[in-house]
């Protein structure tokens, strides 16, 4: 079924599992978080994991997705599943005009010219009217779901958003264990024979980039309706930071390994925030303890120790 | 007075001249990472809290040891310097077998936790640290007045920066290094310590960081977030200058400084952007930077 | 399988990401007194971190000393977290706060966009929130909330007691140096209106990238060569710092007079008398002020021993004071349920202590005390420890403050 394997199959059924029961015993706002976290760093992962290229601006497809939903809700009052959509959409055109000047590179330059193409959409959402600037959009009602679901109810609202990180995972799952997603490894593993075998690299790479950022968007505009505000820091590049420490902590090119990062990453945050400065020391503690020692990451370790593919 | 687009020429000529005194900063900054990139493949993340570290090793001698602004100038380097190597040894010799992407994450998070525990060890506010007594003071230069310790700032930058690129490009010692990062075994079979003199580069790439945060020192406020706030602008200046360039990051640093001095004074509020602006069009025009080599 | 320094390694890793988790674990409600919880939200490890952080915690806990909840028989707790001036985290961290621990005031919450987020919150959740930090004068205003009480400063107050004062005191021509975001903005808009109404001019403004410019030297050149006998600086914290030193290097303060539209003692110290020394700038409290400020201040210090009280420090003191008086005039369990009738019996109950002697909450939320104009004493003019300001002039509660019907608050009925 969608390509898992029996091992991955079973844990697929228990994150399901999961996911349905966790909110009657822990914090659902809490566990929304995680949730979008878990969705952007899936993301993510479709391109350092299978394509192989670190993004270091991810977060400017979150954030403009997160501040379109916002805006779209707050002054068109549209449909929630409508300024969901309209956030991956944005998210996808950026990726596309973003993707296109950066792709031609690889690598560390890859890495670099997307650090600071989203250092330029941060100064532009910093000064754009739209966005607010520093206050950010604000209230951003959570409406109804195709007209007729409230969404002001916590729970509700938790629900949707499993729904659609559920989606997003399979997406994720499926663009992998395609024939494209095949072409995918196979430019990581050795470009130069892909292209002699005729595949034009750069446009299986755009079109990864551009699905990768899209699915950004979904998860910028989920988050903006949960918490009804987007601000200047889902575009600034410590979120960036952020979701690569996630996918990096929960295991890179795992299936399972963003939202597992996911869920120690934004934990951690929670018991952190009253320690102040902290939080900042230990993820800079964290990331050098995986690159070092801990590559493979959570999920990563435990497939290696169980001798399966997770 | 000669009004060249509506600004008073002599407004515009002070501003080229504070324009290039920030560009020496960037000159530097990107110098050290070009360098280290060059040299070592590592993109240096931590490059940001390397220089706040030299700015505050400065203040540290001052109000710890006593010692003062000129001798600091070649100590906090040395400090850091020895810092920089201890780290290479420990942490980031282990990452060379592997991808590039590694070393940019280790650095990263390098960067992060000596930014956190400058922070909590010193507070955010910023720490004071006079202007020497020697270089104190202005000129009146007609258009504007100039503090002394800016032309300091520009002079010591230029020389630094001349200085590392002739003995990288024009002595035997810069040849050994570029040939060992083409072939390392190689110039090792030549019974060169190929490894010492990596650790060694590692080392003066995080003393000229080092030595641009005591430049800074007396005037931005010794705090921990210095180093991010010019690490950005750092990374677009290296890779419009071609990242392996060392000539390249030296005249972008200081070319940038001017074009983001100009903009301050016709359209204030992008003179933040307008380095991403130029990158953008450069990595349009010309992919590997304008002064880069092919990848 | 071999015990390798590797595989130990991601052991003792795997296992610490355990009880991580355990905080978001629901606790089961367990039966007993019903207890205050004060949560104190501010920025301990950012820019404002001196100007409020660990400082202001101390100060609220101070409070509860000094009114003495033990012997009151009152189970009062005070918690704080950081939001690190974010405010999507901000509103994660007080959502869970109200919602999950029991949490019943806000307080502190430095930095307008993160206030502003707050607000709705709390009035959701009909809680009290007590701003310390904040300075935008919109959240008394357009922004107003009956959930909501601003305690020391405002954007108006600081403009019109720097601002209007200097302008009689003959700086009448001014040039503005702004942080290019809505905070900055506001306190210029503040500012030149009052400066124009107390008959001065406004020669211009250099509005610079908010956040992350360091350099402001181009500004400042541009600020000297429009002749302006102000220079008014419209930013706050490291921006402000930055910009005072590098007055000082580019000779402006020989020419020009500094006023810094918000500026604290902390940042003073963080200058040095040297460069600070002549500086214009309104707090509403000074630990040296008198013997009231003085006594507060000598409990406080062992507590905070490297940084000296600010308003804002004081104003959460004097704010968990006054709650605490009005929680036990109202009763524990009317306190806890409803944030509107608590914050409405502030308002009526007189406030005072010793940092800023009486002071009344005027029905849009406003605290109104003392505004008073200091000038930065020069290093030979110092004497001891922190010995930074002089008094120049003092501006009365009762003007320092906007007119209740310039705010356009919503639910304040004209």
């Amino acid at each position: 079924m969608f390509g898992f394997s029996r091992a991955q199959s079973i844990a697929f059924v228990v994150m399901v599992v999961l996911i349905a029961v966790s909110p009657f015993v822990l914090y659902p706002v809490f566990l929304m978080r995680v949730l979008c976290a878990a969705l952007f760093a899936c993301a993510f992962n479709l391109m350092l994991g299978y394509v192989g290229l670190l993004s270091f601006g991810h977060a400017a497809f979150f954030g403009m997705g997160s501040y379109v939903a916002a805006w779209t809700m707050k002054v068109w009052h549209v449909d929630a599943s409508i300024a969901i959509i309209f956030g991956g959409l944005t998210g996808a055109v950026l990726g596309f005009f973003l993707g296109y000047l950066a792709i031609r590179r690889s690598g560390i330059y890859f890495a670099m010219i997307t650090l600071a193409l989203a250092q330029m959409v941060y100064f532009f959402c910093l000064e754009a009217p739209f966005t607010g600037g520093e206050d950010g959009i604000q209230q951003v009602p959570r409406g109804h779901l195709f007209w007729f679901i409230d969404l002001s109810n916590d729970m509700t609202m938790y629900w949707v958003t499993a729904a659609v990180f559920i989606g997003g995972f399979l997406l994720v799952h499926r663009i992998i264990h395609s024939p494209f997603g095949q072409v995918l490894k196979g430019i990581r593993e050795n470009e130069p024979r892909a292209t002699s075998l005729g595949y034009r690299t750069d446009d299986y790479k755009l079109i990864a980039f551009v699905l990768s950022c899209m699915i950004a968007g979904v998860a910028g505009g989920t988050k903006a309706l949960v918490f009804g505000i987007a601000t200047l820091t889902d575009v600034h590049y410590s979120t960036s930071g952020e979701v690569v420490l996630t996918t990096l902590l929960g295991g890179l090119g795992t299936v399972f390994g963003p939202a597992m990062g996911a869920l120690v990453v934004t934990s951690m945050e929670n018991y952190l925030a009253q320690f102040g400065a902290w939080v900042t020391v230990t993820q800079g503690v964290i990331f050098m303890v995986c690159v070092l020692a801990f590559r493979r990451g959570i999920i990563g370790e435990l497939g290696a120790f169980l001798r399966i593919s997770l | 007075m000669i009004m060249i687009f509506g600004i008073p020429g002599p407004l515009l000529f002070g501003q080229l001249l504070l324009g290039l005194i920030n560009g020496a900063f960037y000159a530097m900054l990107s110098l050290g990472l070009a360098v280290i990139f060059g040299m070592l493949n590592i993109i240096n993340f931590a490059h940001g809290s390397l220089f706040m570290m030299g700015a505050f090793a400065a203040w540290m001698l001052l109000n710890y040891v006593g010692i003062g602004y000129f001798p600091a100038l070649i100590l906090a380097p040395l400090l850091v310097g020895i810092f920089g190597i201890v780290l290479e040894k420990t942490i980031i010799s282990r990452l060379y077998k592997l991808d590039h992407l590694y070393g940019l994450l280790l650095t990263f998070g390098l960067a992060l936790v000596i930014e956190g525990l400058f922070r909590n060890g010193y507070g955010s506010s910023g720490l004071p640290y006079r202007i020497p007594d020697i270089l104190q003071g202005a000129v009146n230069l007609g258009f504007m007045y100039m503090p002394i310790y800016r032309g300091w700032v520009v002079v010591a930058a230029l020389v630094v920066c001349i200085s590392t690129w002739a003995i990288i490009e024009k002595t035997s010692l810069g040849a050994t290094l570029r040939a060992a990062t083409e072939n390392a075994p190689l110039v090792q079979a030549f019974g060169v310590n190929v490894p010492r003199l990596i650790t060694l580069t590692y080392g003066g790439g995080v003393a000229l960081a080092a030595f641009a945060g005591v430049l800074a020192a007396p005037i931005y406020s010794v705090n921990p977030n210095m180093g991010t706030n010019f690490i950005n602008t750092v990374f677009a200046v290296v890779v419009i200058g071609g990242m392996g360039s060392i000539m390249g990051s030296i005249l972008t640093g200081f070319g940038l400084g001017v074009v983001e001095g100009l903009t301050k004074v016709f359209y204030p509020q992008a003179s933040a952007t307008v380095v991403f602006v130029v990158m953008v069009i450069v990595l349009l025009v010309r992919p590997r930077g304008l002064f880069g080599k092919a990848a | 399988m071999f015990l390798t320094r590797r595989s130990a390694l991601k052991t003792v890793a795997a296992a610490t990401t355990l009880p991580l988790v355990g905080p978001a674990l629901v606790r089961p409600a367990r039966a007993q007194a019903p207890s205050i919880k004060i949560g104190v939200l501010n920025d301990l490890s950012g820019p404002y971190a001196n100007t409020g952080g660990t400082t202001s915690v101390v100060c609220a806990k101070q409070a509860l000393e000094d009114f003495g909840v033990a012997t009151k028989g009152m189970n009062v707790e005070v918690i704080s977290a950081d939001h690190q001036n974010k405010p999507d985290l901000a509103v994660s961290i007080t959502r869970q706060w109200f919602d999950r621990d029991g949490v019943d005031v806000l307080m502190d919450v430095p930095t307008s966009s993160v206030a502003l987020a707050l607000q709705s919150v709390a009035r959701e959740k009909n809680k009290v929130y007590l701003n310390v930090g904040a300075a935008s004068s919109a959240l008394t205003g357009e922004q107003c909330s009956p959930n909501f009480i601003s305690w020391c400063y405002d954007t108006y107050m600081l403009s019109k007691s720097t601002g209007g004062a200097m302008v009689k005191a003959g700086g009448d021509s001014w040039y503005f140096l702004t942080a290019d975001y809505a905070f900055g903005k506001q306190l210029q808009d503040d500012t030149s209106k009052l400066v124009k109404a107390a008959g001065g001019k406004v020669l211009g403004s250099a509005p610079y990238p908010f956040p992350g410019t360091t350099d402001f030297s181009s500004f400042l050149v541009q600020a000297q060569s429009s002749g302006a006998k102000v220079l008014g600086l419209c930013n706050a914290g490291g921006d402000t710092v930055n910009s005072i030193k590098q007055a000082h290097e580019f000779g402006l303060n020989a020419s020009m007079k500094i006023a810094a539209l918000l500026m604290f003692i902390n940042d003073v110290h963080a200058l040095g008398l040297e460069t600070a020394g002549g500086l214009s700038l309104t707090e509403s409290f000074y630990w040296d002020l008198n013997e009231g400020t003085r006594a507060f201040t000598k409990r406080v210090l062992p507590k905070t021993p490297n940084n000296y009280p600010n308003m804002i420090h004081a104003g959460c003191y004097s704010a968990t004071l006054h709650y605490l008086k009005t929680v036990a005039d109202m009763g524990v369990a009317e306190a806890k349920k409803d944030g509107v009738a608590t914050i409405n019996r502030m308002k009526a109950m007189p406030v005072e202590d010793e940092c800023f002697g009486k002071s009344k909450i005027r029905e849009d939320g406003r605290n109104m005390v003392a505004a008073y104009l200091f000038e930065v004493k020069t290093a030979a003019e110092s004497k001891g420890p922190w010995d930074y300001y002089k008094l120049k002039v003092t501006t009365p509660a009762d003007e320092a403050w906007r007119p209740l019907a310039d705010g356009h608050c919503p639910f304040i009925k004209a």
